[in-house]
């Protein structure tokens, strides 16, 4: 990361599309920047964050990131913001009509797309908001053309008065290519102007303005249909021409190298004179996007009727030359190139899991022995794997924040077999900042019977660790004002005997403190205190071990679901009236073990101890 | 340069250091003046899920996957992740296997059952295999994080580069920012490569007995 920082000018580095994105940002002389972490756009800002002279946050959610980047525009600087693809629809309100006022500074805003979902919640194609928000759209194939392109979206911003979308996905974010990299322009801010008419956006203002959004269009299908973004590469082989954006476009050529090729990297507004071009020298014309049929339904409405696309092609995940190659060579007839020559294997499934000590697991292992009195409403988060093994204990997730909201339906909406059970929401510190805020407001407004279990550790685990306004830090590290979460949602209306904070490493506190909370029929909210293990606040302690003598196999300790804690052997043991039942015996990993002492009590004959007899912190 | 493209595929679990494995790789073929393209599709932050890297690198790279099928190298930080993308291989490729056994919490509570031999399976399946125990050459280093370097020892004599550029990839690294550690690091890549090349000799020697 910070050799793309410190290199200079036409050197030449091996760069992820995220580093390439953010060196190509400060080149572009941009003074604002702005993001809420998400894979896979979360290294873009934390490799922002290390360049000189530019502004740089962690905002709350991507609404606000979208609006301190448009706040930024508005005063005259060039401004950028990044999000994940669903960040994008949370950010979707400010962005449908920040495109109708237009610009100042140049404004861009990456979007990444999960293509292939590696780590989200759904693969939507955000490709979708840049037409709905009428703003153009670039799409970068690898590192290098990133970089570039988000230097040209800054001025295709400024000269044609729009918000420019630059869509990325994971193989552009997340792949390494070579970038050689260049010099920064700098760009002086002109100030904030007062200009009620284009910003105060009353229905009056905004009719005035529309027309002008929608002349725009024209300006930028005329600059599509030229730019150099858009290219046509000839090929030999005319039997399939072929049109495509983004990494798409690198398999493409590797399957086809003797197709032409029109590779658009401008691909809204389409240029469709450049593809009537192409679709007149070639027999047949497929376009191979990701994910949805959006060019390939734009060209259809233009009157490009024989073109081929997802009649062929899945619309969902990547178009890589495995699913690409027996997609296309139907068409024409040829027979399949042949596959892998040695068969799959596949020994076991190998899920994430918690990391050891996490203090997540406290939480989940209290749930899972109320399991039949609570329902569970969830989030998004690494709280999310409470729904695997061996918790079993989450109902629900949909989006960042809807753990509230949902909680509160399920409470108002129950029927004669669930009206006794506990309505349990489980929500990250970051998320619960993020968007679980005014769910939690509802809560109380609306006088829920809820319990909700704020999962302060201290970080944004998921995405690998950042800082928000709950942890003391910014994004470059400077100590930032600490929100406290037990005033905060006091001040949100919960009851001060209702909130309770606990040491999530205390199972029986635990469990005594959500069984007592899902009692009382009024809004509660649980605050729990332990810090993400790989977070700086997290402090090791001696291992412990299981004393194989005291150790009776009654594998309780297993149910606590610390990787550290693994089952060594097995008993069968055939009971007095002739059943069986097998015992398990288990170990602790001592290079895994923190010595966080949660499994502790989780064992009845006390065969957890301290690894070394004279622990110590170390 | 001709145009051939020289396909690795690295696979292990999360927080092994399958990614800084790649990286190096990746670098090292730069620095030879290849075009390199370096994919990672690791799922979440937490540990211990399945985590691959595919490195491409030749006179010009275009797509930066790997497909099932074309690998030249299967570089296995675990033997039953080995398996498990053993069929990513071309005829003719070679699978690289740490025999370290590591056993997810779903294997250990008795919900799966992890193979008996990974690596009888892979020879099973035709799968050209040289085994390296770099747990236990790490472990007789004195230092268990040396596993990457050794892995990477083991395939540097199957590269279209010499040896020593790997190595040199690798020890730079440690001279900026921890010298007291290049020493060690040398020995671990000799050891690997050692370690291959007895575990090459066995795969031929089996060749010839079969
Ligand atoms: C709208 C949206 N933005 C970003 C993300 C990416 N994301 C997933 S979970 C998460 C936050 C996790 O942090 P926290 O709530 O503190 O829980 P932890 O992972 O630390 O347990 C983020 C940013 C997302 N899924 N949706
Ligand atoms: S990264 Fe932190 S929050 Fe996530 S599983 Fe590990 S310890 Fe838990
Ligand atoms: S003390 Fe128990 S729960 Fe904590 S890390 Fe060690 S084995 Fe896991």
């Amino acid at each position: 990361m910070s050799a793309a920082v410190q290199a200079q000018p036409h050197t030449r580095l091996l760069l992820s599309g995220n580093d390439a994105i953010a060196r190509g940002v400060w080149e572009a002389g941009a003074k604002v920047a702005s993001a809420y972490p998400g894979t896979p756009s979360t290294e873009i800002l934390e490799s922002l964050a290390l360049y000189p002279d530019l502004y740089a946050e962690w905002s709350v959610n991507e609404k606000v990131a979208l609006e301190v980047a448009i706040g930024g525009s508005m005063s005259g600087a060039r401004s950028f913001c990044a999000m994940k693809h669903v960040g994008l629809n949370v950010a979707s309100d400010a962005l449908m009509t920040i495109t109708v006022a237009g610009v100042v500074g140049g404004l861009v805003i990456a979007v990444a797309d999960d293509v292939g979902m590696s780590s989200s919640q759904n693969e939507q194609d955000s490709r979708y908001w840049g037409r709905f928000a009428h703003m153009p759209i670039l799409e970068p194939a690898d590192s290098q053309e990133a970089y570039e392109m988000v230097k040209y979206a800054f001025e295709l911003s400024e000269a044609c008065n729009t918000p420019v979308l630059l869509r990325l996905t994971t193989r552009v974010c997340h792949v390494k290519a070579v970038v050689e990299v260049g010099e920064r322009v700098a760009h002086d801010i002109t100030g904030f102007a007062s200009d009620p008419r284009r910003w105060v956006m009353t229905p009056a203002n905004a009719k005035g303005q529309i027309p002008a959004q929608i002349a725009r269009e024209t300006k930028l299908l005329a600059l599509a249909e030229s730019s150099p973004l858009n290219r046509m590469e000839d090929g030999k082989d005319r039997r399939i021409g072929f049109v495509t954006s983004g990494p798409a476009y690198m398999h493409v050529r590797e399957c086809f190298p003797d197709s032409p090729v029109l590779k658009l990297g401008f691909t809204y507004p389409v240029p469709v004179g450049l593809v009537e071009k192409m679709a007149s020298g070639v027999a047949h014309l497929v376009v191979v996007e990701e994910t949805e049929p959006l060019m390939e339904n734009d060209l259809k409405a233009a009157g490009l009727s024989r073109i081929h696309g997802k009649d062929l092609l899945p619309r969902l995940g990547e178009l890589t030359p495995n699913v690409l190659i027996p997609a296309i060579h139907g068409l024409v007839g040829e027979p399949l190139p042949k596959g892998s020559v040695y068969p799959k294997i596949d020994p076991f499934p190998r899920p994430p899991t918690m990391c050891p000590a996490c203090p997540h697991m406290g939480v989940y292992y209290s749930l899972s022995r109320l399991r039949k009195q609570v329902q569970i409403s969830g989030d998004i988060g690494c709280y999310t794997l409470g729904a695997g093994h061996p918790w079993n204990a989450l109902d629900t997730t949909i989006s960042m924040g809807a753990s509230m909201g949902i909680a509160l339906g399920m409470d108002k909406a129950r029927s004669e077999a669930t009206k006794d059970k506990g309505v349990v929401a489980v929500i990250g510190d970051s998320t619960f900042l993020h968007m679980g805020m005014p769910g939690l407001l509802d809560i109380v407004y609306n006088r829920g019977n809820v319990t909700a279990i704020i999962l302060d550790n201290r970080t944004t685990g998921m995405t690998g660790g950042q800082n928000h306004p709950g942890t003391g830090k910014s994004l470059t590290g400077e100590d930032a004002p600490r929100i406290d979460f037990a005033k905060l949602v006091e001040a949100l209306g919960v009851a001060p005997e209702r909130i309770r904070t606990v040491d999530p490493y205390l199972l029986p506190v635990v469990y005594k403190t959500i069984k007592e909370e899902i009692a009382v029929p009024a809004p509660s909210v649980i605050i729990t205190t332990r810090p993400c293990v790989l977070s700086e606040f997290y402090d090791r302690l001696s291992p412990l071990k299981v004393i194989d003598e005291t150790c009776t196999g009654c594998a309780n300790c297993i149910k606590v679901g610390c990787p550290a804690i693994t089952v060594k052997r097995t008993e069968t043991r055939t009971r007095a009236d002739g059943t069986t039942h097998e015992l398990k015996f288990t170990t602790i990993d001592t290079a895994m073990c923190t010595g966080c002492r949660m499994c502790v009590e989780s064992c009845g004959p006390k065969a957890i101890v301290p690894a070394q007899p004279t622990a110590v912190a170390q | 340069m001709n145009d051939v493209i020289t396909n690795i595929l690295i696979c292990g679990i999360g927080g092994q250091g399958v990614m800084t494995a790649a990286e190096i790789l990746a670098q090292a073929a730069m620095a030879q003046g290849f075009d390199c393209k370096k994919s990672e599709i690791a799922g979440m932050a937490q540990r211990g899920g399945v985590v691959t890297s595919h490195v491409r690198f030749g006179r010009k790279v275009w797509s930066p996957v790997i497909t099932p099928g074309s690998a030249d190298l299967l570089v296995a930080f675990e033997v039953a992740e080995g398996s498990r993308w053993a069929d990513h291989l071309r005829p003719g490729g070679t699978a690289m296997v740490n025999t370290i056994r590591l056993a997810p919490p779903i294997v250990s509570s008795g919900l799966y059952k992890y193979p008996a031999d990974p690596v009888a399976q892979m020879r099973a399946a035709g799968v050209p295999v040289i085994e390296v125990d770099a747990g236990t050459i790490a472990r007789d280093l004195g230092n268990l994080r040396l596993v990457n370097t050794i892995m990477l020892g083991a395939i540097a004599d199957h590269l279209p580069f010499p040896a020593s550029e790997l190595e040199e990839q690798i020890v730079g690294r440690f001279r900026e920012r921890k010298p007291a550690m290049v020493e060690v690091n040398q020995r671990a890549f000799e050891a690997g490569r050692q370690a291959s090349q007895r575990g090459n000799a066995d795969v031929s020697a089996r060749a010839v007995n079969s």
